[in-house]
């Protein structure tokens, strides 16, 4: 296999000498798409882990943050429980199996840039008795659960999403450990799993949950039959776990929100890779009920992808634009709305956690990023809320889920240093922000 | 040693079983591909990466094989020609920059993977063929 490494080490040297690949203005309705590009070598840049030592990720003016839990087993997506406990959810499917020479190479790359800590397949519950932001009590809630992601509180029960089922415990309030092993609601589609994490959002009814099921593969290199149910936004009936799709084309949305007031789903979706430095913009959109966000025949509009075949013209032509880009390759993998508490100029908007890049020389990524909402569509360009996860080209944390807490507190899982951060304002925030 | 049989010229057999590695595993690889350019099953692109990966590994060891029979200086029954190594060399070049267009993802490796494969399978049969031949200079001693 030597033959195959050498020459991405050699790309990797005349990458390092050419420096960063242009990053155009890709945030927004409207990103500039530059032309399809691929050179022989697959751009591969990855951060290599190191500590946090004893510093921490920056935040704004008048916010601090602080590790609430460290030492956990891969965390990815919280949830906040009605009396302020918060639950991790930790663990990590198997890789799917190597198909191809370049699966045995590009696995071995991608895992100098995670960490080493086996999966915890459990849900930890943080708590913090006092108010005084120091979670001092932590627990185990629920264990031998499968690769858990998705995450829901509605009609006084917990829901989480395995990497191949939604399953349901009970839950009274102040619980620190699960009374017995969970129901299950209804399996999800998990043959191969490529991108197996599966996002979690329930209607404001609690009626419903959403799921997000990414894709199969980059861009159907596994085959057509590999993506049967896949890059799909599942709608599941709570009651009877009966299933349908909500939208589709959506290559991996791996992170869902419900909107507050309106109650719109909205999904984060990581995008394509290998057409380019600053292609395929990544993007948060409101999920419209049935539309074809395009994967795999199209991207960001009816841009077709020359790589699937056959070509299905008619999806191409079918296909919705998402909302909003965020640029690309950043691989947001968490979406929160905020609160007010919060304060301007972050009262109003998303968070999104954006994991950082691979398939880029000049890495982008790897922050909170914030953006502003008016009138409950996005308005104005992302702006960092928590930064300083790469320091001397080396990566100390990479964010995942964002959770908001409506007293006014950000937070965020790091699947890195395996540690849970929240942000708090340290003032009273100014004058409440006008009324939409 | 005089009673052993006159081979002298023929190859060893197991240069010829590793020398024999790249024509049929490219064969393979440009039938597979040509089956993936018009009917799209992902299944044949799979094959023809694997056959060009394997072809490359038996590649190189005839190549290192051919490159020191013909540079050291001994007692070799069979010293290939120096256009079989040449050959060998340019059959290498290709066939790993065609491992490389076939790590691309679906139809983004043609119709690069299959051109690459015409070229690689030619040279691997014009390769293997003068590398087997009978040869007279190596066996002046």
């Amino acid at each position: 296999m030597t033959f195959r490494v050498l020459p991405l080490l050699l790309a990797g040297a005349s990458m390092a000498a050419c420096g960063s690949d242009p990053s155009p203005d890709q945030y927004g309705p409207n990103p500039q798409l530059p032309e399809i590009q691929r050179g022989l070598f697959p751009s591969m840049k990855i951060s290599k882990p190191t500590g946090w030592g004893d510093d921490k990720p920056m935040v704004p003016a008048g916010f601090k943050v602080d590790a609430i839990a460290t030492d956990l087993k891969i965390p990815r997506q919280t949830l906040l429980l009605p009396n302020g406990d918060i639950l991790v959810a930790e663990g990590k499917a198997k890789a799917a199996p190597p198909l191809r020479p370049k699966d045995f190479i590009g696995g071995i790359i991608k895992k100098q840039g995670v960490t080493s800590v086996k999966g915890g397949d459990r849900l930890t519950i943080l708590r913090d008795s006092d108010g005084d932001g120091i979670y001092e009590a932590r627990g185990v809630f629920a264990d031998r659960l499968n690769a858990p992601y998705g995450l829901a509180f509605v009609n006084g029960a917990i829901y989480v999403a395995n990497q191949d089922s939604v399953v349901r415990f009970a839950y009274q309030d102040g619980q620190t450990a699960a009374s017995g092993p969970p129901v299950k609601i209804t399996d999800l589609p998990s043959v191969i799993n490529h991108h197996w994490t599966k996002a979690m959002t329930a209607s404001a009814d609690g009626r419903f949950l959403f799921v997000g099921i990414g894709s199969n593969s980059n861009i159907t290199e596994r085959g057509m039959m590999a993506e049967q149910d896949r890059a799909v936004v599942w709608q599941i009936d709570t009651q009877t776990g009966m299933q349908k799709v909500y939208a589709s084309g959506l290559r991996n949305p791996s992170a869902l929100a419900t909107q507050p007031f309106t109650g719109t789903i909205w999904a984060a979706v990581n995008e394509r890779d290998e057409l380019g430095p600053n292609l395929v913009p990544d993007y948060i959109t409101s999920v419209r009920p049935g539309a074809f966000y395009g994967w795999p025949y199209a991207y960001w509009g009816r841009n077709a992808d020359p790589r699937v075949r056959p070509q299905k013209p008619e999806k191409v032509a079918a296909t919705v634009r998402p909302d909003y880009s965020i640029g690309s390759h950043r691989a947001p993998l968490g979406l929160a709305f905020s609160v007010p508490a919060l304060g301007a100029p972050f009262a109003d908007g998303v968070f999104v956690g954006e994991h950082g890049s691979w398939n880029r020389n000049g890495v982008v990524g790897y922050r909170v990023s914030f953006v502003p909402f008016r009138g409950g569509r996005p308005a104005g360009n992302p702006i960092d809320f928590l930064s300083g996860f790469l320091k001397d080209g080396k990566a100390r944390g990479r964010p995942v889920g964002v959770t908001v807490d409506p007293r006014g507190a950000v937070i965020v899982a790091d699947d890195l240093s395996n540690t849970v951060w929240r942000v708090t304002r340290t003032a009273t925030p100014p004058a409440a922000p006008p009324a939409r | 040693m005089s009673d052993r049989p006159a081979v002298e010229g023929h190859s060893s057999p197991l240069y010829a079983i590793i020398l024999g590695f790249i024509f049929p595993l490219s064969l393979g690889a440009l039938l597979s591909d040509w089956r993936y350019s018009f009917t799209y099953e992902i299944q044949w692109l799979n094959f023809a990466d694997w056959l060009v990966a394997g072809s490359l590994v038996g590649g190189g060891l005839a190549l290192a094989w051919t490159l020191v029979a013909n540079t050291v200086r001994g007692r070799w029954r069979h010293r290939p020609s120096s256009l079989a190594a040449l050959l060998l060399v340019i059959f290498f070049v290709i066939q790993f920059i065609n491992a490389l267009t076939h790590s691309k993802d679906a139809y983004a490796t043609m119709p690069a993977g299959l051109i690459l494969s015409i070229i690689a399978t030619l040279l691997a049969l014009a390769a293997a063929w003068l590398g087997l031949r009978s040869s007279t200079k190596g066996v002046a001693q």
